[in-house]
């Protein structure tokens, strides 16, 4: 008599049982998949990316001077896992008009997207909000060398994920969380009595601190 | 290696000879190379050849920082991406004590069971094409596509995420994550349900796997075997309830085990350990509080304390070691990994040792190997 797991059955039954068994169950998926597709037409059909996707990295501009965000400080370059950027700073001209507040401006930048692993890495450590990992992600090309993409490339693509996305800096977006939670704290604090979880979060956060230094 | 030369048999039928399989054949999951030195059917020995992968992984890890090092902790085993990183930024965590935010443990908690899942989808996709069966495969990565796409929401990527952070995560969930997860845990349910249905009991299934590449539970600890290989012989042993770490411990869950160690029991345990991880999960979801997520070191370079540590975690394929040997500079002196595929590959020789040449392939997908961990 097979065992099969904690099953015991007579070995005459077992297989003529399986086999319409198995035929329904296989039958069963068959009519329910012709129902509703699960198949994506993908390259006919593009399939559309999550917001949080991270494609090939790109630089952003910045509407109001206009210029790039980025100053060319390598804070990106050098925490880059696989070195695949390069970048040199300039002064800014805009500054010593007055018009724009950025002492030094990204004269060049190169990423060689081959050598990309899409980490994300450049893009936390960013302090001028400069480098977006937008969400272009078919960039092959015949040469081996073709994927080296200079200043003016990253910036359209950049523009192109600013305009799609309706991009707003990240320092801004903090600010602006930042300032409606003071001003709920602040609205909240004169009726009082109720703890908010905020609250009750940050002890451990100090004791973290505490342990790590 | 084996001596390349061919004799005739005494009975002057069958000849033994060399078959070289790999590193291109389909079934090897990757690039794995046997050369396999059979009579007739029957195999007589094996002699495994891996590297083929080899990135060096371990020798980078000593030239890049603390925080790049999650990257390259992603492409060890690029089928189970969270877990991998889950157990190195522990390692870190641990030499430097921190303490990471309840919520963010928890959601670590559900996105490696979900990982879990999705590995162990795969899993029964690759050992039905291995056993001879196409269908299970498209449902499996039905189910896998749909996590993926979770994963895409919450991290950016849908294989390489590099999410999780030393002391927390990159950020907080999506805001919509609530209503995405509770979406797909009922179609994640059918689909588990599914493939299991079609295969697990199949008659030609069983009748591929039953009895085959049997081993048992002494000979299994011996080897090293860990995960569902060491389960399916019967022994309970589980990281997460021998060791717990992370938040473990507040989730009620059982450890599935086999009977016999052959591969079917194998299979059988991975199927069980799913139904497992949904349980876990929806736990989680109801446990999780709400709170900080990232790290309560902010943006500092990481720079633990002179020191080495070892941290253990349960992977999909079995358990993953770290040993961290750190100088309190701002890069490990030596980072090595333990990895589960390699160890339970070890097994191979003694497990197709006479037996079949069909069945070498079902064997060697029973182990459920990925070569970016075994070459590292």
């Amino acid at each position: 008599m097979p065992s099969v797991g904690r099953l015991i059955v007579p070995e005459e039954v077992w297989p003529v049982l399986n086999s319409v068994k198995g035929l329904m169950i296989t039958l069963a998926s068959t009519v329910k998949g012709l129902r509703k597709p699960i198949t994506q037409q993908y390259p006919t059909v593009p399939t559309p990316v999550k917001p949080r996707f991270m494609g090939f990295p790109a630089l952003t501009w910045d509407d109001k001077v206009p210029e790039p965000f980025c100053t060319g400080c390598m804070v990106c370059i050098r925490n880059c896992p696989t070195q695949c950027m390069s970048a040199t700073m300039k002064d800014n001209p805009a500054q010593a008009e007055g018009t724009s507040s950025r002492r030094k401006i990204i004269d060049f930048f190169e990423i060689n997207l081959n050598r990309c692993i899409l980490c994300g890495i450049c893009v936390e450590v960013c302090n001028f909000d400069a480098i977006v990992m937008s969400h272009e992600h078919e960039m092959s090309t015949y040469q081996r060398n073709g994927d080296r993409v200079d200043l003016p490339a990253l910036l359209q693509v950049g523009r192109k994920y600013q305009e799609k996305t309706g991009w707003i800096p990240p320092t801004v977006l903090a600010k602006q969380k930042k300032d409606a939670e003071d001003a709920a704290q602040a609205g909240q604090e004169p009726a009082g009595a109720v703890v908010t979880e905020a609250v009750v979060a940050e002890p451990a956060v100090a004791e973290d601190k505490a342990e790590s230094d | 290696m084996v001596e390349v030369s061919s004799t005739i048999h005494p009975d002057g039928q069958s000849v033994e000879l060399l078959l070289n399989m790999g590193p291109q054949h389909p079934s090897t999951h990757g690039v794995f190379r046997m050369v396999l030195w059979i009579d007739g059917e029957k195999i007589l020995g094996v002699e495994p050849h891996i590297g083929y992968l080899h990135r060096g992984s371990e020798k980078i890890c000593e030239g890049e920082q603390y925080h790049q090092i999650i990257t390259l902790f992603d492409r060890l085993d690029y089928v189970a991406n969270f877990n991998n990183e889950l157990v190195y930024c522990q390692a870190v965590e641990k030499l430097m004590g921190l303490t990471v935010p309840e919520r963010a443990e928890y959601v670590r908690v559900i996105l490696c069971e979900l990982n879990r899942i999705a590995s162990h989808l795969l899993y029964v996709g690759t050992i039905g094409l291995d056993a001879g069966a196409m269908t299970p495969t498209m449902f499996a990565f039905r189910g896998r596509e749909r996590v993926q796409a979770l994963f895409e929401a919450v991290s950016g990527a849908r294989m390489m995420h590099n999410y999780f952070r030393i002391g927390g995560l990159k950020e907080d969930l999506p805001d919509n994550f609530e209503q995405m997860i509770r979406e797909l845990l009922p179609l994640l349910a059918e689909d588990i349900e599914e493939s299991d249905k079609i295969i697990t009991f199949n008659e030609i299934f069983i009748s591929r796997t039953k009895d085959v590449g049997v081993i048992s539970a002494e000979e299994a600890i011996d080897y090293g075997l860990t995960g569902p290989c060491l389960r399916g012989c019967g022994y309970e042993y589980d990281v997460r309830k021998a060791e717990p770490y992370s938040v473990y411990d507040r989730f009620d869950f059982e450890v599935p085990v086999g009977l016999d160690g052959d591969c079917w029991d194998r299979h059988w345990v991975r199927v069980q350990e799913m139904y497992q991880s949904m349980h876990i999960i929806e736990q989680a979801l109801e446990q999780m509080p709400e709170g900080p997520v990232t790290s309560s070191l902010g943006r500092r370079l990481i720079r633990p304390p002179a020191g080495e540590v070892y941290v253990r975690a349960e992977n999909p394929r079995g358990e993953i070691g770290v040993y961290l040997v750190s100088q309190g500079t701002d890069k490990p002196y030596r980072l090595k990994v333990r990895p589960p595929s390699f160890c339970n590959l070890s097994a191979l020789k003694r497990l197709l040792k006479d037996a079949w040449v069909a069945d070498s392939v079902v064997i060697l997908g029973s182990l459920d190997i990925v070569l970016g961990e075994v070459d590292r």
